[in-house]
Parts: structure tokens; sequence; C-alpha cells
């Protein structure tokens, strides 16, 4: 039994998404801290679940995505195979980028995400020239654009989103405000009323979200969409939530008040408040464990053969640098 | 003498030109809780928010503001975290900062210090592990520094402070950790190298980290009876050519090594004077260590292809002693 009003099939697959997302990198904080197995700088969005489910629940394969160094929520939802996801954290044979990006640098571009950015703020400007390919094209996609509370403080901020409002292009430009930029509480360092009333000082239209409520970003972002689709001007969605982790993997995150993140997780955590919206919709506490340990075991798995996968071939690292004068031949 | 990290000679050099002089400050991301790598660590207790400043996410705003202080009276220390973020703000070091002593026909000193760490660093891929000195080194009007041990990491980076040009000071992040004797009374001057090991067969030239595996290379060869001579170039703008012409006229044999991708690296430089001012002299050909032009992969086994080790410097210093037989 459901309840009226409450798309369930919806409310069960976001909880699933979040689920997914949330095992993977729990996976993947082992695989680096007990395994060490990656090498290189992990960012978990650890507690972050419900912007990436809530936002891609309502993109198509073709629509874009531009991430960021914190961007394996985003991928998993916008479509990318966990499989090559891991492979890539543990730079072997068959991950999305070949083994040469790791977590910063993932990108799926059979799924439409353009790729997460080991620079902050760097992807703002760029995603604004996806949508202007789109719009030159004349074809019905959009863009979304994910960047941290931290990257508002940076120049292409301003930059990209004036570009967006002038050429009115088809892109959504989403601020996920965990609160945190590495080390620092990010309002220390933000003037003025925070990212939406920035954007909104453009002209863009800005919505802000609570964004450890799946259901509200899923909706958010439903309305959005459509106003996108239809040709409408480009958007800003402020989504608040709160980092659980350390900046990364690596980080005891010692700089917080004590017990903050304890908090969060008890009060705030998107996949419990999901789990709590779909008891009341009717689903069984038994279908919501069988979700969770699915996507459990999906990601144990998925660890295991990216464990077992060979690292690339070693003459894969001169391999797609250029066409001309490849290092091949420049190479000493 | 004390026995300091890298971090901690830097550390130790900030705090007595701080001590020293009240002009000094420090600003860049997360300084409040001692910098991504703990290269500030215990200053803000000492010295406080207002001179061991936080920034935003800004580094155009972090290099700007620094240059306008340093216009203005203050004497900034720029933390940039990665040398690869600092491309954020290449207009204010080189379009501004670097020419506003000639621009301004004299009127104006940019006395300031930008720490930018670099290279390679565990699987730190495309962009954050690159090795940019050869840039810098061709932008008049900056010095550039590029310590590679706690000494210098202690006498440089005081002498950078003190210095009232500009000065692109390159940490290598792959050696925060290492240690060794810090004389707090060694004054360094920029273009003065320092010779690591003495040697009369060889000339083995580098700095950064890769002068330390030049070291090892050094301790290798004389292993087999072959005297190589290390020269730490430390600053690339001034470089030492004074000790590098001298040690080929010893030596008669060149290898120059570094990190860095080798095409337009600064190992041209230093390869293009010798040629210049002694070819004559040299009794084997010039050999010339250096990344392949290509970017800096994320897999651990693909990363290693890029780098310049060891057993390379070994292998090029005997092979130019072999082929000028
Ligand atoms: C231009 C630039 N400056 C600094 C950094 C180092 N850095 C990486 S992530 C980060 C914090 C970013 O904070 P935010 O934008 O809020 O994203 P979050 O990490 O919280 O997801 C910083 C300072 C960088 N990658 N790029
Ligand atoms: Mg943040």
């Amino acid at each position: 039994m459901t309840t009226a009003g409450h798309n369930f099939e919806r409310g069960r697959s976001l909880l699933q998404m979040m689920e997914r997302i949330r095992a993977f990198e729990e996976q993947a904080c082992l695989a680096a801290e007990r395994d060490k197995l990656v090498l290189g700088a992990i960012h978990p969005s650890i507690g972050q679940e419900a912007v990436a489910a809530g936002i891609m629940h309502n993109l198509e394969k073709e629509d874009i995505l531009l991430s960021t160094h914190r961007g394996h929520g985003h991928t998993l939802a916008k479509g990318a195979s966990s499989l090559a996801m891991m492979r890539e954290l543990l730079g072997r044979e068959g991950g999305c980028c070949g083994g040469k990006g790791g977590s910063m640098h993932i990108a799926d571009f059979d799924v439409g995400m353009l790729g997460a950015n080991g620079v902050v703020g760097a992807n703002i400007t760029i995603a604004a020239g996806a949508a202007h390919a789109i719009k030159l094209a004349g074809d019905k996609r959009i863009v979304v654009d994910i960047f941290g509370d931290g990257a508002i403080n940076r120049g292409p901020f301003l930059e990209g989103i004036n570009w967006a409002v002038v050429f009115k292009l088809p892109i959504l430009f989403v601020c996920e405000d965990n609160q945190y930029s590495a080390t620092t509480r990010t309002t220390t360092m933000t003037a003025g009323d925070g990212a939406a009333a920035r954007a909104a000082s453009l002209g863009m239209r800005s919505t802000t979200v609570d964004g450890n409520n799946v259901e509200l970003v899923a909706d958010t972002m439903a309305e959005i969409a459509a106003r996108l689709r239809a040709g409408g001007a480009p958007e800003f969605l402020h989504a608040k939530t709160y980092r659980r982790t350390g900046h990364t993997s690596f980080d005891p995150a010692g700089y917080r008040p004590a017990g903050e993140p304890e908090e969060e997780e008890k009060r705030n955590d998107p996949i419990a408040r999901q789990r709590a919206v779909l008891q009341e919709a009717g689903m069984t506490l038994a279908d919501m464990d069988q979700l969770h340990e699915d996507a459990q075991n999906e990601m144990i798995d998925v660890l295991k053969q990216a464990a077992d996968t060979p690292f690339p071939a070693t003459e894969t690292a001169f391999e797609d640098v250029q066409d001309i004068g490849s290092p091949a031949v420049e190479a000493y | 003498m004390p026995k300091l990290t890298y971090r901690d000679a830097s550390i130790a050099a900030i705090r007595q030109s701080m001590q020293e002089d009240s002009t000094v400050w420090c600003v860049g991301e997360d300084l409040g809780r001692g910098g991504v790598f703990g290269q500030y660590k215990g200053l803000r207790e000492e010295f406080g928010e207002a001179r061991i400043s936080d920034a935003p996410i800004s580094e155009a705003a972090i290099m700007g503001a620094a240059f306008g202080a340093a216009m203005t009276g203050a004497r900034p220390v720029v933390e940039m975290r990665f040398s690869d973020f600092a491309l954020c703000a290449t207009d204010e070091l080189v379009n501004q900062i670097a020419k506003a002593r000639f621009m301004f026909g004299g009127q104006s000193r940019a006395p300031m210090v930008v720490r930018k760490p670099m290279g390679l660093w565990r699987s730190s891929a495309a962009q954050h592990s690159q090795s940019l000195e050869s840039w810098y080194a061709h932008i008049p009007g900056l010095v550039v520094a590029c310590p590679g041990t706690p000494q210098d990491n202690y006498s440089m980076l005081k002498a950078a402070i003190a210095c009232d040009d500009p000065v692109v000071y390159l940490e290598h992040k792959g050696i925060w950790d290492n240690e060794g004797d810090v004389n707090f009374d060694e004054p360094y001057e920029f273009g003065k190298a320092r010779i690591r090991t003495e040697g009369s067969d060889v000339t083995i030239v580098s700095w950064s980290n890769t002068a330390n595996l030049a070291v090892e290379a050094a301790e290798k060869l004389s292993r087999e009876g072959i005297g190589a001579e290390v020269i730490d170039l430390r600053s690339l703008w001034p470089w030492d050519k004074e000790a590098v012409l001298g040690s080929v006229a010893k030596t008669g044999h060149l290898v120059v090594a570094h990190e860095a991708v080798a095409v337009g690296g600064f190992g041209a430089e230093v390869v293009a004077t010798v040629a210049e001012q002694a070819g004559h002299q040299l009794k084997g050909p010039v050999r010339r260590l250096g990344a392949p032009r290509s970017l800096v992969p994320y897999a651990p086994n693909l990363e290693d292809m890029l780098r310049v080790t060891t057993d390379m410097i070994v292998a090029a210093a005997k092979d130019t002693l072999e082929k000028g037989k």
C-alpha cells in the first residue's frame, strides 16, 4: 500500500541509487585505507548522496554532466559502470579513463559525463560552453554543472554564470554545499548571502533546497529540467548538505566541532530519511534492507573484480597525448 | 645542529623571518590549520590570524592582493598549495608581478614569495603533479628557487623572504618528510649552486628532488670507481654557470637531470650554455634526462614511466663516459 500522491517507484529507485553510491564509496574508502589499493586522494560524498540521486534521476543519458573532485556519486547516478569506476580508482585497465585519471578525473562520455575536475571551479565555464554548443546545434539536451560551496569564490563562477545568462543557455548550475572547503568552514571565507544570492544577482532563477531530502531534490529538479527543456533560461540550485567525512579519505578532520558529523549522521542522513519516507509510503523494512544488501554485494564484488584486473599496459602512458608530435617519437 | 624535515625547515624559516620583520604576511587557503602539507603548522598559534591568513579559494585574488600589498609595504608569502593551482593566477604573476618594477620605471618593488609545491606525488595524476620551473625561468622579473634539501629549504626560504624581487619558490611535495641537518646560520645567496658530491670524471647537474637522486647515483658510480660531481643548482634564475662550467672544465662530461618534461626543460638551457661556452672541453656527448613529453598518469605503473630514476642517471653518466673513450 502506498501513500496517495507519493511516487513510490521513483522513491524506491532514489533510495536504491543512494545505497549504491554509499556502498561504492564505502568500498572505495576501504580500498584506500585498508587495502592500500587506491594510491591517490579520494574525496568521498558520504552523506551527500541525495543531491546526486535526486538530480540525475531527471536527466537522460544524452544530457551532459560536469562534476568535481567529489564526483563519484554524480557519475554513478548518471549511469556510469561501477566496475569501470572502481577500476579507475585502482588505476587498472578498463577503468573509465584507462587508469590515467583516477578518482579526481573520472569521466564517462558514453553517459554524458564530461569529467570530474581537479581544479576547483574550473568546470563552471566549461559547462557553459557545453550548453553553448547544444544551443548552437539546436538540440534538446540540457547540461548540469555541479561544484562545491568553496568554488563560488573563484572567478570562473562569475564568468560562467554571466556567460550562461547572457547567451540564455540550457544549463543548471548546482552548488552542492557541504559547508566545508578542505579544512575551512566555507562561510568564514564567503561574503554576502551565499551561492544562490550571487546567482540571483545576475538575474538567474535560483532555488535553495534541503539537499539531504532526496524527494525534494528530485521534485525540484524535475521542474527545473522541464523548464530548461522547454527552452527556459539557465537556472541555479543551491543544495544544502553536509560533508560527513574528512576532505579526503586520509583526512581525520579534527578541525570540526566535536560531535558535528555524528549529529548530522543521526539527524540528517539522506538514506535514513528516505527510508522513513518509504516506510510511511508502505515499503517494508525487508524490501529496503534488500536494496541495501544488493548494493553492498554489488560494490564488494566490484572491488574484488577491480583488484583482480591488471594495471594498464605501460605503453599507454604515451598514448592519447596528441595526434601530431606524440611523445612516442619525442620522448628521450 | 638540529635535524629537521624539509617541512619543518620551512616552518623555521618563516617563523624567524616573521619574528624579525613584522611586515611578513602569509596568506593562502587552509593556512589556519597548518596548510595542506603542514608547512605552516604552529605559526597561526604564534602569529595570529592577521599574519597567518586563511583565504577563500580565489587564487587570482590571493596572488593579486599579495602583489598589491607588496607594493604597499607588506612582504607577503603566498601559498598556492599545488603549483598546478597557481596557473589560476598566471596573469597576476606573469603580467603584473613580474613586470611591475620595470614597466613603472623602477618605482615599485614586489617583495613577495610565491610558494608552489610541485612534482610527482603519490598518484596525483595530471593536474596535481606538474613541474613547471622552466616556465618561470623564462619570465624576466622572477627569481626561481627549487630547494632539494632541508638545509636549503631553510636558507633559501629565508633568503626569498628577505629578497626584494618576487621569488617563485618551488618546493617538491614528495620530500616534505626528508630529514637532514639544518644550520640556522648558513646563509644563502641566489645563483649559488651547492656541490653535493665532488668528483672529477663526470658532472651531473640537477635541482629539486632529482638532485637527491643524483647524489644516490654518484654513490653508486663511486662504487664502480667513477667520480661523479653532483651540482645542485638550487636556483634556476639566477643560476650558477660558473659552478657548472668549472666542473665541466675538470670532467669533460655532462649529464643534466630533472623531473620536468625534457623538451624545453631548464636542462636545455644548461646544456646550451655549456655547448656555447665549453663545447671544446667536452669529451663525450651531453646527456639530458627529463620526463617524456607526456602527461602524468594516475596508475602507479604508468606514473613510473615518466620518472627519472637513480639508475637512469647512473646509466647516462656511464654512457657519456663510454662514448667519450
Ligand atoms: C583552483 C584550486 N584551488 C585549490 C584547490 C585545492 N582544493 C581541492 S578541493 C578544495 C575544497 C573545495 O571545496 P568545495 O568547493 O566546497 O568542494 P568540496 O570539497 O567541499 O566538495 C580545495 C581548496 C583546487 N583543487 N583547485
Ligand atoms: Mg564544500
